[in-house]
């Protein structure tokens, strides 16, 4: 009877296209697609917003320059890893990062929280030259972000193609992004109070120690300097959110 | 040429023209120009050579199948050299000399050169040469198949050109932008039409076991791609876009797709490689063609539940790396009943290991194919994968597979195929063969015991309390300890592309050889009857 039945396959070449789809499909539907709609899968946290435009134009470099192949941003929960790096990471801190950038190697440090650990100066100066800083480090310079004038053009289309995608970005938001963007290097400082009040947690300064242009640099330190800083821990509630 | 090419080629040059005028980005303004340039110089060939002569018929479509194998040969080297820069770069960080050559850029390079330029062309030629032997059937469709030879290199090349100039999705291997993804998918399924009508019109009645992982790989690797890549562009004139997916969902998506990258693409289809030129070379049946039903089902199955297993104790739910690690588990079972099926074909014929240097590559192949479907398995279990995650452990396990096993299989397959395409009686070297042998074997001993020690050396130093309960070692402190390892897993490298390069020359005096030096070439002896 078995026999039969797979001879039937291999003489019906759409039997065994049709099947194989069939039987390759099941897996990702089964693991994928409760992730969507089960609620607990995001924790419940205070303090996430999406990226102010300029930590959004630094995510980009972060990705263009590959930085996910050597520095993960996902703490796991083990004792080591939460010492060396701060409460492990959750779900809902990348709630906004389209793609995730969790790494899968660790060459350098993982950056999830690094955030508010180091000095602009001392990122910049990393940057430049990581050796100067670190003489262990195998880490590539990048002074060239430095004398690259951030291109900004596009950010108004940045924040749209993010709302697209499910971003929360408000209209307000989006027909801001370049005078928030401006603001946020110091190039423009009228805006201040409304570019706060559009962006929580989020701070205005020249970030590479030169203001008079808005750099690579500036925005990919911005990015740094608020990695893991969102989520205020004080009000996490670990037990009513477990998985 | 037919005229509906060249009708495709005047629109693809036509596109290419839009995009060059309206572009918003240097890079997208490059590949339009690129696409113009290529398509107008396939276009000037093809109205040169314009014939409305009905195709040439002749049994089998081969030329294809040549091209193909010269393809897998040149980007395999440069795979394995742009390897070597960014293995040099880890230890010498010196070498990063400037942005177009940091590792960040590199590293998606040699990644996308070895996965989908070198084994992506043996793939598709090995497929086009098998489904045609097994089917007794010229290739469906007339040039459909020149098509996808051609749509798939220059996919490679858009690939490449845009990692070094700063153009990825930052998705670990589908780092290629989204017009790039809408140009593989087209090439992708033509190359599914070709390969459906081909077996279509076979003329056995049964369709060989190879095809099947053949098929199920096409097919796969097809709903991974277009799902992982779903996104949205900032300008239909720019390269820059956002995935669809975010976070934790985009998470289990990119790893859905990347591990299926590695259960199809180095999986299912080199297991089609190796029923097609094991029992061939060896001139046996298959060992159990009940076996190959239930690992190809089981296999194909099981596979597509494992992605968790990358993800373990991140911030994915629990039940979802629970089922991933217990799917990866049982996938060690149908791995090895394809490790087994091809092993066992070689019963009565085992003194060909000695003789014949080609079966030895393909046996040593299928030892690296078990060895990778234990460790993985093992590595998938999450208080040992606690240890090796983040670690140059899993940097080990993948060169252990891909290097000893697709490497290995391929370069078998380009010894066989080479003088049947060529119309030659052997190899042109035998010699040379062993000799690449023992050069690819010691290369991939020296990277991967390299990065075992690394690995789990640099995984137990990031977990190691002093006395008085504090961590012991700086996360540079464990940088530094890296430095012997990463100078060996180069040493190892640089052997491994050795062996391609006596492999290149042996291959072009193989296809140059006068009938003076064929005459005089060494074979493999006759094999005993078993007994």
């Amino acid at each position: 009877m078995f026999k039969f039945k797979h001879e039937l396959i291999e003489k019906n070449a759409t039997l065994l296209l049709v099947g194989s789809l069939l039987v390759v499909t099941i897996g990702g539907i089964v693991e994928i697609a409760p992730l969507f709609y089960l609620e607990n899968t995001i924790e419940k946290v205070v303090g996430m917003r999406p990226y102010t435009p300029l930590e959004l134009k630094g995510r980009e470099i972060y990705m263009r320059e590959g930085c996910y192949n050597c520095h993960s941003q996902m703490i796991r929960p083990l004792r080591d890893e939460v010492e060396r790096y701060g409460h492990y990471s959750l779900a809902a801190e990348s709630m906004y990062d389209h793609p995730f950038q969790w790494g899968s190697k660790r060459t350098g440090p993982d950056l999830a929280r690094v955030g508010g650990r180091y000095s602009d100066e001392w990122h910049v100066d990393h940057l430049k030259d990581p050796k100067a800083l670190v003489p262990e480090t195998v880490m590539p310079k990048y002074a060239f972000l430095s004398e690259t004038p951030l291109d900004y053009s596009l950010i108004e289309k940045t924040l749209k193609a993010n709302w697209w995608v499910g971003v929360p970005y408000t209209e307000e938001q989006m027909a801001n992004a370049k005078i928030d963007l401006e603001t946020q290097a110091e190039l423009d400082g009228d805006e201040i109070d409304g570019f706060e009040e559009r962006y929580q947690k989020a701070s205005a300064r020249v970030w590479d120690n030169n203001p008079d242009m808005i750099s690579e640099m500036d925005a990919l330190v911005a990015y740094l300097q608020m990695l893991g800083t969102l989520v205020d821990f004080d009000l996490y509630d670990a037990s009513a959110n477990k998985r | 040429m037919s005229i509906y090419s060249i009708i495709f080629l005047v629109l693809i040059t036509m596109c290419g023209l839009v995009g060059a005028a309206f572009a918003v980005d240097s890079v997208f303004a490059f590949h339009s120009w690129l696409t113009v340039a290529v398509s107008l110089a396939f276009l000037f060939w093809g109205i040169r050579n314009y014939t409305t002569e009905p195709a040439d018929q002749s049994r089998y479509m081969d030329g294809v199948v040549r091209w193909g194998i010269i393809a897998t040969i040149f980007w395999g080297i440069v795979g394995f050299l742009v390897g070597i820069v960014i293995a040099t770069e880890l230890a010498f960080p010196e070498v990063n000399l400037f942005k177009e050559m940091n590792f960040g850029r590199l590293r998606p390079l040699h990644t996308s050169a070895v996965i989908f330029a070198f084994c992506g062309n043996a793939l598709i030629a090995s497929s086009f040469y098998v489904v045609q032997r097994t089917t007794s059937a010229r290739l469906a469709l007339g040039n459909l198949a020149w098509f996808v030879f051609w749509g798939y290199q220059f996919f490679i090349v858009l690939a490449a050109t845009s990692y070094v100039l700063g153009s990825t999705q930052a998705k670990e291997y589908a780092e290629p932008e989204w017009y790039i993804d809408i140009w593989l998918t087209i090439v992708w399924v033509a190359y599914l039409i070709v390969f459906m009508g081909t077996l279509f019109k076979r003329k056995e009645p049964h369709i060989f076991v190879a095809n099947w992982f053949y098929l199920a790989f096409i097919v796969t690797v097809a709903m991974l791609h277009v799902v992982n890549n779903l996104a949205v562009p900032v300008s239909f004139f720019g390269v820059k876009s956002y995935s669809l997916f975010s976070g934790v969902q985009d998470a289990l998506t990119q790893w859905w797709y990347g591990h299926n990258a590695v259960g199809f693409f180095l999986t299912a289809g080199f297991l089609g490689i190796m029923y097609y030129f094991v029992p061939k070379r060896a001139n046996r049946p298959i060992y159990s063609y009940r076996l190959s039903i239930v690992h190809f089902w089981s296999l194909i199955f099981l596979y597509i539940w494992a992605g968790p297993h990358h993800l373990h104790y991140t911030a994915l739910p629990d039940w979802a790396q629970t089922l991933g690690m217990v799917f990866s588990i049982m996938l060690w079972m149908p791995s090895w009943g394809g490790m087994i099926n091809g092993l066992m074909t070689l019963q009565g014929a085992w003194d060909k290991i000695r003789t014949d240097p080609i079966i030895k590559m393909f046996v040593l192949s299928l030892a690296f194919y078990g060895m990778g479907t234990f460790e993985g398995p093992l590595m998938a279990i999450k208080e040992v994968n606690s240890l090796s995650h983040y670690t140059d452990w899993t940097i080990g396990h993948v060169h252990s597979a891909a290097l000893g096993w697709n490497g290995m299989v391929t370069f078998a397959m380009i010894y066989y195929l080479v003088p049947k395409l060529w119309g030659k009686k052997e190899i042109y070297s035998l010699k040379w063969v062993n000799v690449h042998f023992w050069l690819a074997t010691v290369g991939i001993v020296f990277y991967i015991s390299a990065m075992w020690v690394s690995g789990i050396m640099q995984g137990v130093m990031w977990k190691t309390y002093n006395a008085a309960g504090f961590l012991e070692y700086s996360f540079a402190e464990t940088v530094a300890a890296m430095f012997p390892y990463y100078v060996i897993r180069t040493t190892g490298g640089i052997l491994f592309l050795l062996g391609a390069l006596v492999m290149a020359y042996n291959v072009y005096r193989t296809i140059t050889m006068t009938k003076e030096e064929e005459a005089n070439i060494q074979t493999v002896p006759e094999t005993q009857a078993a007994a």
